[in-house]
């Protein structure tokens, strides 16, 4: 690949005191664009057509009730192992994914129901593969941690912290080797900062120009280790330093400021072939898994965020705006219930995995074992 | 055929696959501009280009996840560890991705990649250069693992396995690359993954081994004849998947076995294998199967200490005869 | 003081460097850590940096040429200083010894003194092999047996608990059934170890001088097979006179016709047994403990003298076979006997066998039966004897046999039957083609 000093993108998140998220974690003020960014979310609002803002919001609500069902199956023991809630987080998955396009990919952590279903899979096929059943996307071998779906761009789903980061800086190197002008989403929450497959992703999608759009889930806590316990420097924006890479942190409450950011981003990745990290502040409202006590944070720290639920503020914005009345938020709510209910008795009533396919899917060219040559014992 | 060394052998493979597939590309350390570090991709860079012979920084987990993610988008990479040693950091993508990711996905992601590389033994490079690590990835379902002992095999099987839709670690031998051998010029000549090698035929002991182990088990199976031993030397050439039936087929006919390997001996391939014969040969034996190994130690530096650690042709007789009732003379 | 330049090592896997380039010709002034060549080595294209200050007086190794690490490929002096004791060190030793002695299979196996003493090596490692002496087995009566043993002694129907083993403890091995089920009825170790050193050694007053040779596998194995056989297997004995003139006449006849036939008495021998082993399938057997086993074609073991003992190639189905057949495979299977180049069932599994010494003038003589064949035939030398013929004193070539027969499988009259058919074949040798 040859080797072009990048030029540093310095982006910086607009109105830091506006959004209680980032004022909590006090970043420090960047050098601000070129001013065509929005203040706020009801201005956003103005600049997008009806159809999509309702399709943003009606995406956010299905992930919601989504994972409430799924919280419900859990508990009563439909749903096994882990299953790790988006609640709260929603902006951020939904505001991104809206800025792409089919073709592109999308790859992230275990986290990952609200991704799968903004990514265009069905509802059905995820509750399907979270019952462990054979109609699932990954027809019950992956469950709530390996969502996959080829069709739609999907890439799963990936378990280890901060594993997904060099698959998907590898799918946006085929997209650049094909001569594509495909992008990869890589979502991956702050904890996986950390890790060095993080940093060695970095240095190599700068140093050969990938278009990878590195999205960090800032939502304050790898499983239950603060933020401030576990990272030296605290603003996963300035990582990108180290490596020339452009950057920007985005109020991951505000649904169409994670899409703005991503739409940058994403331009950047088509048209010159650069990488993006993006730390978007969010919050998550659940524990880190269904099975997580939650004893390192307080009930009234929780409730604080939940002021700024994304939903609550994108629903009212969409209402002072005028884009949805009352009524029609009500349908929204009615067509979301129904289609979580369907997704819940599609799973329920799809046939576990046939005991046969224990042994399928372990290698794409099985190598049968030679046959004895009819050769007989000699004693 | 032509005259080889096992490192031509290896670059006549790369070379050919990749003219014949534009998706094949390679990377590693110093694979292109430095020409390879033991010379198996040189002159690669200036036939194929930048863009399909890749110098990657010395960040072998990110690289090695690199050419994951982009094989799950189609392509067919080929990552060169300079020595398996460094792959040690790169398991978390070759384990957790590579080799479960057509599963996990219920089929749809199928990772076409070769790991490759000199595993084994070196020469006084000491603990961290100089090991065997076979048994770490022929562990893991979803992984194919394939050890050349010869220029043909080596060139056959890398070829077969750069075409294998699956991930592959292909590990060759520092010690073997200047190995000479005859090696057929058809690039259509390939050698099947999973298949054995018998590569003496013999009636009285079977001697199985692999990599480094398989020149040393033919020498061994020469001074053998000479005291009407005759010894059959399989070299099973893939690991992952074995071919158990050529060696079951060996057992029935021998009822002795010694399996050489250069790795540790515990839970090693070679006890493995030793199972397998324990499971589905049982009542052919005539005596316990009996594994040489390289010694239960990390490797030492002292030219005389790593000789001791690393198995001999004179083990191996010993081996024999003791599995065949005979006096050791 | 002149400095020898010598191929280095330049890498760790390095064993000979091509020199692709020298950068200073012969009288160029050089000084220490300058680069002189450029070396190809395993791995790389390195410099090679000059180990001594002065000129370079002789390049050794020319451009493109390879040498083996430590061999001398130029020389560094004083312009006038005298290399020539230097040149012809060079001119004598091309291939200066290795700097290093490799290991592995990269290169050869010999290296030495690097290679540490077997015993270090038993000592230092779990992979040292001891010699496996049998013992007695294990007092608490605890069978121990291989697993190919007990399956081979199950399926036999032979009782273990009668089996001595000969492997280590004690334990029961392939060898130790098969000895059983070739006749023995019970194994003991001791011919197991025919290696052993002789207790005993003969003495007339005084003790004798004398030396001990290990005794060869062959000798070994010989020393097995016949102890399992004239101890456990019942001999008896049948001795016929045999007159010869018309097969040796016969003999004559088809080597006239045909020089390049070459066929022997003993061929003639082979076959006529052959045909007689079809008309009494009684001999053509075997003892298997709880069988008779009788074989279809008689499959003729011929005994052959070579220089460390002696081996039996098989002439199979030697019925079938016309007598140029027979010759033609004798004598190639006795050629490879002598060049020990048979393969194992080239002289294993006969079902009738033959000893012939009438070639050093052996009148008669007895052979000890191979198991689990049930009879061989010994046969001495033709000579030519007076014989009573219609009261006449004629003179005839007369020839001796003796068959031992294992009394399990043959008893006297089937025995003496045989012979007598054997004997109306051969000196009737048409009946051959009746």
């Amino acid at each position: 690949m040859p080797k072009q000093t990048p030029e540093p993108s310095r982006i910086s998140a607009e109105n830091t005191s506006a959004t209680g998220v980032l004022d909590e974690q006090s970043s420090p003020p960047i050098a601000s664009d070129n001013g065509t960014r929005k203040e706020t979310q009801k201005s956003r609002v103005a600049d997008i057509d009806r159809e999509t803002l309702i399709d943003i919001y009606h995406q956010m609500l299905l992930c919601r009730r989504f994972e409430e069902k799924s919280a419900e199956a859990y508990s009563a023991g439909k749903i096994g192992g882990f299953c790790h809630l988006y609640i709260g987080q929603e902006a951020v998955a939904i505001g991104s994914i809206s800025a792409i396009r089919k073709d592109d990919y999308v790859l992230t952590s275990y986290r990952e129901h609200a991704h799968a279903i903004a990514k265009g899979m069905s509802p059905e096929s995820v509750m399907a593969e979270l019952l462990g059943k054979a109609t699932g996307c990954s027809k019950g071998k992956g469950g709530s941690m390996h969502m996959f779906d080829k069709e739609v761009g999907f890439l799963g789903g990936h378990a280890i912290v901060g594993g997904q980061i060099p698959l998907a800086t590898g799918v946006a190197f085929a997209a650049k080797y094909k001569g594509t002008d495909q992008v990869a989403l890589c979502y991956f929450g702050e904890a996986a900062v950390n890790q060095g497959a993080f940093h060695e992703s970095l240095n190599m999608a700068q140093l050969w120009k990938l278009p990878c759009i590195y999205i960090c889930e800032n939502n304050q806590y790898g499983m239950g280790t603060s933020l401030q316990r576990a990272m030296s420097l605290h603003d996963v924006s300035q990582k990108a330093y180290a490596y020339e890479m452009a950057s920007e942190i985005v109020d991951g409450m505000d649904v169409l400021a994670v899409r703005e950011a991503t739409m940058r981003a994403v331009e950047r990745a088509r048209k010159q072939s650069l990488p993006t990290l993006l730390e978007v502040r969010t919050y998550r409202f659940m524990g880190h898994s269904m099975s997580d006590p939650g004893n390192y944070r307080t009930r009234a720290e929780i409730e604080k965020h939940q002021e700024r639920d994304p939903i609550k503020l994108f629903s009212a914005s969409l209402k002072e705006e005028g884009v949805l009345s009352d009524a029609q938020f009500k349908e929204i709510e009615e067509q979301v219930k129904q289609q979580v209910e369907k997704a819940l008795k599609f799973a329920e009533e799809s046939p576990y995995p046939d005991l046969k396919e224990l042994y399928t899917d372990v290698y794409a060219s099985p190598i049968e074992p030679t046959n004895n040559q009819g050769k007989e014992d000699r004693n | 055929m032509a005259l080889l060394t096992m490192r031509e052998a290896l670059n006549q493979a790369l070379r050919e696959e990749m003219r014949r597939d534009e998706n094949v590309f390679l990377m590693g350390e110093e694979v292109a501009e430095y020409q390879g570090a033991y010379k198996v991709t040189k002159g690669l860079l200036e036939e194929l280009g930048p863009k399909r012979v890749i110098d990657t920084p010395i960040t072998e987990l990110g690289f090695a996840g690199l050419g994951v993610g982009a094989a799950m988008a189609g392509l067919r990479p080929i990552v060169e560890f300079m020595t398996f040693n460094f792959s040690i950091l790169a398991t978390d993508q070759i384990i957790n991705s590579a080799a479960k990711m057509l599963y996990m996905s219920g089929g749809q992601f199928k990772i076409p990649i070769v790991f490759r590389g000199p595993n084994g033994s070196a020469f006084q490079v000491s603990s961290q250069h100089s090991q065997a690590l076979e048994s770490w990835f022929a562990y893991f379902p979803g992984l194919k693992v394939v050890m050349p002992s010869t220029p043909a095999d080596a060139k056959g099987l890398l070829k077969s396995s750069i075409r294998d839709d699956d991930p592959v670690i292909f590990m060759e031998q520092e010690r073997m690359y200047g190995n000479k051998g005859e090696v057929p010029d058809d690039p259509e000549f390939t050698i099947p993954l999973g298949v054995a090698d018998i590569k003496r035929e013999g009636t009285d002991a079977t001697i199985i081994a692999r990599s480094l182990t398989v020149p040393l088990a033919l020498k061994a199976a020469e001074l053998l004849e000479k005291d009407g031993v005759s010894c059959e030397v399989i070299d099973p050439r893939t690991i992952r998947p074995l071919d158990i039936n050529t060696i079951l087929d060996s057992v029935k006919k021998t009822n002795r076995v010694v399996i050489a390997e250069e790795s540790h001996p515990f839970c090693g391939v070679a006890a493995e294998i030793s199972s397998q014969i324990a499971e589905r040969a049982f009542d052919y034996l005539d005596a316990p199967v009996k594994r040489v190994t390289g010694a239960d130690v990390p490797m030492p530096y002292a030219k005389n200490l790593e000789d001791l650690a690393i198995p001999k042709v004179d083990q191996i007789v010993a081996a024999v005869k003791e599995v065949s009732y005979l006096v050791s003379k | 003081m002149a400095t020898q330049v010598i191929m280095p090592k330049l890498s760790p896997t390095m064993e000979e460097g091509q020199l692709s380039r020298w950068l200073k010709k012969e009288g160029d002034k050089v000084s220490m850590g300058e680069p002189l060549a450029e070396i190809d080595t395993d791995k790389a294209t390195m410099e090679m940096q000059a180990l001594g200050s002065g000129v370079l007086r002789k390049i050794l190794l020319p451009e493109g040429s390879s040498a083996p690490l430590g061999q001398m490929i130029g020389i560094i002096g004083e312009p006038e200083e005298d290399i020539s004791a230097l040149l012809s060190q060079a001119g004598s030793a091309p291939a200066a010894k290795s700097a290093e002695p490799a290991s592995g299979s990269e290169t050869s196996q010999a290296k030495p003194e690097a290679v540490p003493a077997p015993e270090a090596v038993e000592k230092a490692s779990d992979n040292g092999h001891h010699e496996t002496a049998p013992a007695e087995p294990a007092a608490t009566g605890r069978l121990i047996a291989s697993p190919l043993a007990a399956r081979m002694a199950a399926e036999s129907g032979i009782d273990l608990r009668s089996v001595t083993g000969s492997g280590p403890g004690g334990r029961i091995i392939k060898r130790d059934v098969e000895s059983l089920m070739s006749g023995k009825t019970a194994t003991s170790k001791s011919h197991l170890r025919a290696v052993e050193t002789p207790r005993f050694q003969p003495s007339t007053t005084a003790a004798s001088a004398y030396r001990d040779e290990p005794a060869s596998e062959m000798r070994r194995t010989i020393a097995k097979r016949l102890v399992t056989s004239l101890g456990p297997v019942p001999h008896f004995f049948l001795t016929t006179e045999i007159e010869m003139d018309r097969a040796a006449e016969m003999r004559k006849g088809i080597n006239e016709l045909d020089p390049e036939l070459k066929i022997s008495i003993n061929d003639i021998i082979i076959k006529v047994a052959a045909a007689a082993l079809m008309q009494h399938p009684k001999v053509n057997a075997s003892y298997q403990d709880k069988a008779i086993r009788y074989y279809e074609q008689a499959d003729v073991g011929v005994a052959v003298a070579i220089e460390e003992g002696l081996i039996t190639p098989i002439v199979r189905a030697a019925n079938q076979k016309s007598l140029s057949e027979i010759a033609a495979e004798i004598r190639d299977l006795a050629g490879r006997a002598r060049n020990r180049k048979l393969k194992p069932e080239e002289y294993m599994g006969a079902s009738f066998s033959i000893s012939n010494l009438g070639m050093f003038g052996i009148d008669e003589f007895t052979a000890i039966i191979n198991p689990p064949e049930a009879a061989i035939l010994a046969v001495g030398a033709m000579s030519a004897k007076p014989v009573v013929k219609e009261n006449e004193v004629v003179i005839r070539q007369m020839m001796r046999v003796t068959m031992s027969c294992d009394h399990r499988v043959v008893d006297g009259a089937t025995g003496a039957k045989f012979l007598q058919t054997f004997k109306k074949i051969l000196e009737n040798p048409l009946f051959l083609v009746v």
